[in-house]
């Protein structure tokens, strides 16, 4: 059972109500820059938008899920209540303060430099303060994940640890670790610059460490939704999870490989040489095996659910499948925007294709579909099935919650797929306004009045979200059936050390990241002629 | 997963075959990919900026090779052209580059302030520009015709503003060009 119910609440409701206030503004950031209007031409406005629409979509609301996910999957995983609730409670309310530090300034407008920092334009240090506590915010979180698994081995020594307790603590070593590279460009780069102490950075620099943690913040935002699809989907329609080994397996190897990629952001970048573009091109290709042994894994295990219900034939156990669980539906609806934005990513790391969509349209395109399309709708799925956990009330109409879960993924496609297209003919991202009586610009209006439709059903597959969960708290009450997690076909007895234990991979994974980023930093942080004045956004100190 | 024998059944036997074949099929599929990326690397030289060049943002138009009389295209001795090009908030210097078709082009490409990108459409130019930096590559343009070039990163509130324009001309009308300016551009 969730012992902490009110800490694992707070978590997520605080997320999902950022998260309805961050979807708002991409969807007018979406109609004003369409050409549907002809009023309203304030490029700042826009600018302050993204900058918290990406600060919140990016930094707060993934992180504050995956922070309640893993308090609760914690719980019910290790079956013991959770050792530290006050430091988690300290960590959520460094997650209020900060996120307001940062977005009282974003509002005034003292920091219009977008939630990737764009050095050496520097905003008010309270922004770059806020992030950095929230960050803290989720260390806290990282640590007490580590503490409760520690705790847990040591009353339990020899048993396998939970899959999902592996999990959860492989996706929080993983934050720890990527989070280090954006601290290292707040603390040692931004701040001192933003405080006054210094009026000059390196900008490449800065660039570089960023993507140390770009990259690789993609991998713990996908954490909770791959968690789930192995230890919740696989339950709840009636399966079995084909394989316990494979899955720890893909998440050791996301672990590792997730890390030392992030250089493939900065293909066209000047102050990176092509050796390490080359070095991080490749290790990007590696990642994508975790996934594919994922998608196998996944579909194997809802194979078998649907023969237990009579599904036969080569393919015709497909049509036997328990459609009208959420979860299913979520499942498959996340495969195919993984499908589409997966071969995105493919192209994106392409070393050479690279070169046609970098920076376009395109790029948006293809995060929004991974992160916003095939993550979030798995944290839809998570919330949906740990709900009545939480308050111990029934879950309301099923059919709604489908609506919901189809409007989610027709919105994310209506609105992606005319973005890709737009990235193809050129389309920057990142724009106030385009010029669309420029060549060719009536095919780009008619692209992103597209998207602003899509942008629309999206707000309204959110509001019904947040009204399904709101409903729930007024719903009767009811005694839940004890949380379960997904049994594997065949339960493991034992364990090689490797995979009951995450201390082989975070070795890796460090290693791997000092080879890959090692070299590069050290050679800029010696160019002392890359230091080029800072430009101040907002109020200087 | 080490099992004892006498623990193990058929079915998880088949089990963990059908996984490995998967397993190895994925593995192969992203090693062909990773050695086409290879070959097209090393046998048609496309390779992204690679050299890793530092210049003083705060210096270029006192002198050296983006002061303002070296910007825009000239032919080399050996027939092809470099383009200089300057982006700050929010313009390129010149704003309008002319090159010649089927021809060599090296571009070298600086920021004067912030970071800036730059991306030509219609082609795969596309590079980051950033203070401190040069950004240089090497490309060669098919056929005459005129392409847009947008910044395509965040560099201000201007930033939506910010284009340029490439012309490309065919080769003796850019030699017309150079022949009485030892620079070109397009700006009238
Ligand atoms: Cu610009």
């Amino acid at each position: 059972m969730i012992y902490n119910k009110r800490l694992v609440l707070a978590h997520f409701w605080l997320a999902f109500a950022v998260f309805g206030a961050a979807i708002l503004l991409g969807e007018w950031q979406m109609f004003i820059r369409s050409p549907l209007h002809g009023w309203l031409r304030n490029a700042d406005l826009y600018y302050r938008s993204v900058t918290a629409h990406g600060t919140v979509m990016g930094y707060v609301f993934p992180t504050l899920v995956a922070m309640g996910f893993g308090y609760a999957f914690s719980e019910l995983a290790l079956r013991q209540p959770l050792i530290g609730t006050r430091w988690a409670w300290a960590g959520f309310y460094l997650i209020i303060v900060g996120t307001l530090g940062a977005a009282i300034p974003v509002g005034l407008g003292l920091d219009s430099v977008l939630y990737t920092f764009y050095p050496p334009m520097v905003g008010h240090a309270s922004y770059y303060i806020g992030v950095v506590l929230v960050v803290v915010g989720s260390w806290i979180w990282v640590a007490l994940m580590g503490v409760n698994l520690y705790a847990w081995k040591r009353a339990h020594r020899g048993a396998p640890v939970p899959l999902a307790m592996f999990a959860t603590v492989a996706g929080a070593y993983l934050w720890a670790w990527t989070a280090v590279g954006a601290a290292l460009e707040l603390l040692f780069q931004l701040i001192p610059v933003a405080l006054g102490w210094s009026s000059s950075i390196n900008a490449g620099l800065a660039r570089v460490l960023f993507s140390w943690t770009l990259h690789a913040i993609v991998y713990f935002w996908l954490m909770p939704a791959y968690i789930a699809f192995y230890t919740i989907v696989p339950r709840a329609i009636g399966g079995r999870l084909y394989s316990d080994t494979m899955a720890r397996i893909s998440f050791a190897l996301f672990l590792v490989f997730a890390m030392p990629i992030g250089i493939h952001h900065l293909f066209a970048d000047p102050q990176v040489g092509a050796g390490f573009k080359f070095l991080h091109s490749v290790f990007t290709a590696m990642v994508s095996v975790p996934t594919l042994l994922t998608v196998f894994t996944i579909c194997a295990s809802v194979e078998i659910a649907s023969r237990l219900r009579g599904g036969k034939g080569a393919f015709g156990w497909v049509k036997a499948l328990p459609w009208d669980n959420p979860q299913m539906l979520a499942l498959a609806l996340s495969f195919v925007m993984l499908g589409f934005g997966g071969a995105g990513g493919l192209i994106n790391m392409s070393y050479q294709l690279n070169s046609t969509i970098h920076n376009t349209q395109w790029v948006t395109a293809h995060f929004h579909l991974i992160f916003a399309g095939a993550i979030v709708i798995m944290y839809f799925a998570i919330a949906y099935d740990l709900w009545p956990h939480l308050t111990g009330r029934a879950m309301g109409s099923l059919r709604l919650i489908r609506t919901q879960l189809w409007l989610w993924f027709i919105g994310m496609i209506v609105l992606t797929f005319p973005w890709h297209y737009a990235g193809l003919l050129g389309m920057p991202r990142r724009m106030a306004f385009y010029d669309y009586t420029a060549p060719g610009g009536d095919t780009e209006a008619l692209t992103v009045i597209m998207s602003v439709v899509g942008g629309a059903i999206l707000v309204v597959s959110a509001a019904i979200f947040l009204t399904v969960l709101w409903r729930n708290h007024r719903a009767p009450q009811i005694a839940p059936e004890p949380y379960t997690f997904s049994k594997p076909v065949h339960e493991p007895a034992n364990l090689p050390w490797a995979l009951n234990g995450l201390g082989l991979w975070v070795g890796l994974m460090i290693a791997l990241t000092l080879t890959n980023y090692g070299f590069p930093i050290a050679q800029l942080m010696r160019l002392h002629e890359a230091q080029v004045p800072a430009v101040y956004v907002g109020g200087k100190p | 997963m080490v099992q004892p024998a006498s623990e193990l059944h058929g079915s998880a036997d088949v089990a963990a075959r059908i996984e490995r074949r998967w397993g190895f099929a994925m593995l192969g599929i992203v090693s062909v990919l990773v050695a086409i990326t290879i070959f097209m690397g090393l046998s048609t030289a496309m390779m992204p900026p690679s050299r890793v060049e530092t210049i003083d943002p705060t210096t270029l138009h006192v002198s050296g090779e983006f002061a303002e009389a070296n910007l825009g295209s000239v032919y080399e001795p050996d027939g092809s052209v470099t383009v200089h090009v300057i982006g700050q908030q929010y313009s390129f210097t010149p704003q309008c580059i002319v090159v010649p078709a089927e021809t060599p082009v090296t571009f070298r490409v600086t920021s004067a302030d912030v970071i800036h990108g730059m991306l030509v459409t219609g082609t795969n130019i596309n590079a980051m520009v950033e203070p401190g930096f040069i950004a240089t590559f090497k490309t060669s343009f098919d056929a005459p015709g005129d392409h847009l070039m947008p910044c395509h990163e965040f560099c201000g509130t201007g930033h939506e503003g910010m284009w340029a324009n490439v012309r490309v001309v065919d080769k003796n009308a850019f030699t017309r060009l150079t022949s009485h300016a030892r620079r070109a551009t397009c700006d009238l």
